[in-house]
């Protein structure tokens, strides 16, 4: 089935540490244009390490192995650049910058990117415009879009200001780690709809997440569990209903026999 | 030890006719008594208490040329427009070194009950108005006030009538032009009576890129029960240029202060705001930014005393610091026994954007009443990593996301500034200084 498409990315024994601790241990991770894959496993896998590896978190150190956005090497990246290649990372914990408006910000991410692939800046109009179509998408207030990037939003309203950025620097892949910590079941509705219409055949979409639940909203088309900084399993939907049923405690075992 | 009063002590034995014939009687009535101040006093050092990194011993010990024969100077007055606030109706006056220039839009459009002139002839015009102000504020004791006491000539002299409330601010230009190192020693008195109102912004700016400056300025500022005064304080020179301003305000009660000092660019700044709340229910607000690079060296400090009941204060400092910058910050609120109900607040929060900067900072407080809401706190750090990497990750590039960083971090400051026109300019300023392009004052058209 989609095993036809273009891989979009490619990760080759990923191994990463912060400060002297490997976290990372041999990543290997296919994701082909159009796909939904799910990342799972236990607290402390290093899932979120993973994603901040691939987004190019200063914080982590790569000491081995390989990844690639579109053939383009993206370790090599400094993180601005990777955003323009077409990766975004919604954060599972969103930072709030008191003093920096959300329309300087957008402002300033859309612009450094078309002046990336030799574009003009976008005129105030036209952005404007494209700030309150994306807006809708998710559902995101004008009062949040007016005020400074995150502060004093509720849980809720960061993720879905993430998926609001999402809308607006339309990357080929997107990553969501633990997008759904913290959300009310609407909120989560919201979110994953935002994240549904956004799908097409070209991008590709990593969700990385503890529980089932979002998958309910999100339907992946693979599903890896993450243990000790490996992927130790990868299997179809079922392998996430398998998981909500029987928790983490036998891949931990057969794991630690090894 | 060797203190570099005594090449001014020397200047005032040798030449005090002359520094006489170029004033005015009533500037000239307190030399003596400057003068004897400073016999066996000495300028503080580097490390003196209340001096950390500041030697003002230093500042003052390079040979400057004193203009005390009052040669001319010409200051192309025109050529200072540049400093004009856009979609801010001001009224300017020019301050070429020393000496008052008005323009001729200010002798215009200055409404009855407004003065704003030289001090020297505000001096022979009004000297008892002038005496009621000068030296009663700012006291002899200190050396510098002393030193500027004993070499003052001229200044600025601004009067606000009772109940006249100034519907634009007042702007007054120091320029520093000199093609020898020079020293300019000013006076500026603000004279604010009851329920009147004004709003002062100060720039100051050097020409001759390269020159060596020193600007000795003392400001002594009244505001007397129900006035209100805000003075914007912007400093835009050079690397050469170095300031040593010390202003001390008296209010009375129901009166409101409100000082914003920012330095962008400079060589070496010394500030000091003194504030006596002398009646109550008075409001008192000092707010400062300095962002520094290269050698830059920003120091603010502040004296709140609070001798009334029911008064509240706020300050609020900000410093952003490069390179090899350095910065200070000491302040201080005094709540006397005399005053309970008291609210004062004080912050400084530091930024070190190099491993080379450097900031002190000293916060205190001396509470002598039970009755009194005060808090006071410091905090040096670096930019937020966090919030530059998910900037960075959104796609926009480090440096820009430095600058976004580095300017929202002086919003809080700058949105103290109650003018929204100067509000407005105040952030391109700070934009184009954290962006560096904003150069030495000569490359800071307004008009492009």
């Amino acid at each position: 089935m989609q095993s036809q498409s273009e891989i979009l990315l490619d990760v080759r024994n990923l191994h990463a540490r912060i400060g002297e601790k490997e976290i990372l241990k041999g990543i290997n991770l296919t994701v082909r244009r159009g796909e939904v894959h799910a990342i799972m496993g236990p607290n402390g896998s290093g899932k979120s390490t993973f994603s901040s590896v691939l987004a190019g978190n200063p914080a982590f150190t790569v000491t081995e192995g390989t990844a690639t956005l579109h053939g383009v090497d993206l370790l090599s990246l400094p993180p601005e650049d990777r955003s323009h290649e077409g990766l975004f990372l919604s954060f599972q914990y969103p930072v709030e910058i008191p003093g920096v408006s959300m329309v300087n910000f957008m402002r300033a991410a859309v612009n450094a990117k078309r002046k990336y692939f030799n574009e003009p800046p976008m005129s105030a109009t036209d952005f404007l415009k494209m700030m309150r179509q994306k807006r809708a998408v998710v559902e995101l207030d004008n009062k949040l879009a007016s005020r400074s990037v995150n502060e004093g939003f509720s849980g809720g309203e960061k993720k879905r200001n993430e998926i609001f950025q999402m809308a607006v620097l339309e990357p080929q892949l997107s990553i969501l780690d633990e997008t759904d910590s913290g959300l009310d079941i609407d909120a989560l509705r919201i979110v994953s709809q935002g994240v549904n219409t956004l799908k097409t055949a070209d991008n590709a979409t990593i969700v990385i997440t503890h529980y089932q639940r979002l998958l309910d909203y999100i339907k992946p088309d693979f599903v890896h569990v993450l243990y000790k900084g490996r992927i130790v399993m990868t299997g179809g939907p079922e392998l996430a209903l398998e998981l909500e049923q029987r928790g983490y405690d036998w891949i931990k075992e057969e794991n630690d026999a090894k | 030890m060797k203190t570099s009063l005594t090449q001014y002590t020397d200047l005032y034995d040798t030449n005090r006719a002359v520094i006489d014939e170029g004033s005015a009687p009533v500037l000239n009535a307190l030399r003596p008594a400057a003068r004897e101040a400073l016999a066996g006093a000495s300028l503080p050092e580097k490390g003196d208490e209340g001096f950390e990194i500041t030697s003002v011993n230093s500042m003052l010990a390079p040979n400057y040329g004193l203009n005390i024969s009052r040669i001319n100077i010409p200051v192309d007055v025109a050529d200072t427009f540049r400093c004009d606030v856009p979609n801010m109706s001001s009224l300017m006056g020019v301050v070429a070194n020393d000496k008052f220039v008005p323009t001729a839009g200010l002798l215009r459009n200055l409404p009855d009950g407004v003065t704003v002139m030289s001090l020297a002839e505000a001096a022979k015009a009004y000297p008892d108005r002038v005496a009621s102000l000068y030296g009663t504020i700012a006291p002899i004791s200190n050396p510098v006030v002393a030193l500027d006491t004993m070499l003052v000539q001229d200044g600025v002299y601004i009067r606000v009538e009772a109940g006249v409330k100034l519907d634009r601010p007042l702007q007054i230009v120091n320029v520093l032009q000199s093609s020898v190192p020079l020293m300019a020693v000013r006076r500026i008195l603000i004279d604010v009576d009851r329920d009147a109102d004004l709003r002062l912004l100060l720039c100051d700016h050097s020409r001759n890129v390269g020159m060596d400056y020193l600007a000795l300025q003392v400001t002594e500022a009244s505001l007397a029960p129900g006035a209100r005064l805000e003075i914007y304080d912007l400093e835009e020179s050079t690397a050469t240029t170095n300031r040593l301003s010390l202003t001390y305000v008296r209010q009375q009660e129901r009166s409101a202060f409100l000082a914003n000092t920012t330095t962008l660019l400079n060589g070496t700044t010394r500030n000091r705001y003194n504030v006596d709340i002398l009646g109550e229910r008075c409001s008192t607000g000092l707010y400062g930014m300095a962002i520094g690079s290269a050698k830059q060296h920003v120091d603010n400090s502040t004296v709140i005393n609070h001798r009334a009941p029911r008064s509240v204060s706020n300050q609020l400092y900000r410093y952003v610091l490069d390179d090899d910058a350095r910065g200070a910050f000491e302040g201080l609120i005094e709540v006397f026994p005399d005053a309970p109900f008291t609210e004062a607040f004080q912050t400084n929060n530091n930024i070190l954007a190099s491993t080379g900067a450097q900031m002190h900072a000293k916060p205190q407080l001396i509470i002598n009443n039970d009755d009194v809401k005060c808090s006071h706190g410091a905090t040096t750090g670096q930019l937020n990593r966090e919030a530059l990497f998910y900037m960075r990750s959104r796609g926009i590039p480090e440096a820009e996301a430095r600058t976004m960083l580095m300017q929202a971090f002086m919003v809080d400051v700058i949105n103290t500034v109650s003018v929204e026109a100067l509000r407005d300019r105040l952030r391109h300023l700070v934009e184009k200084r954290f962006d560096g392009t904003l150069g030495a004052c000569e490359t800071c058209r307004l008009h492009q």
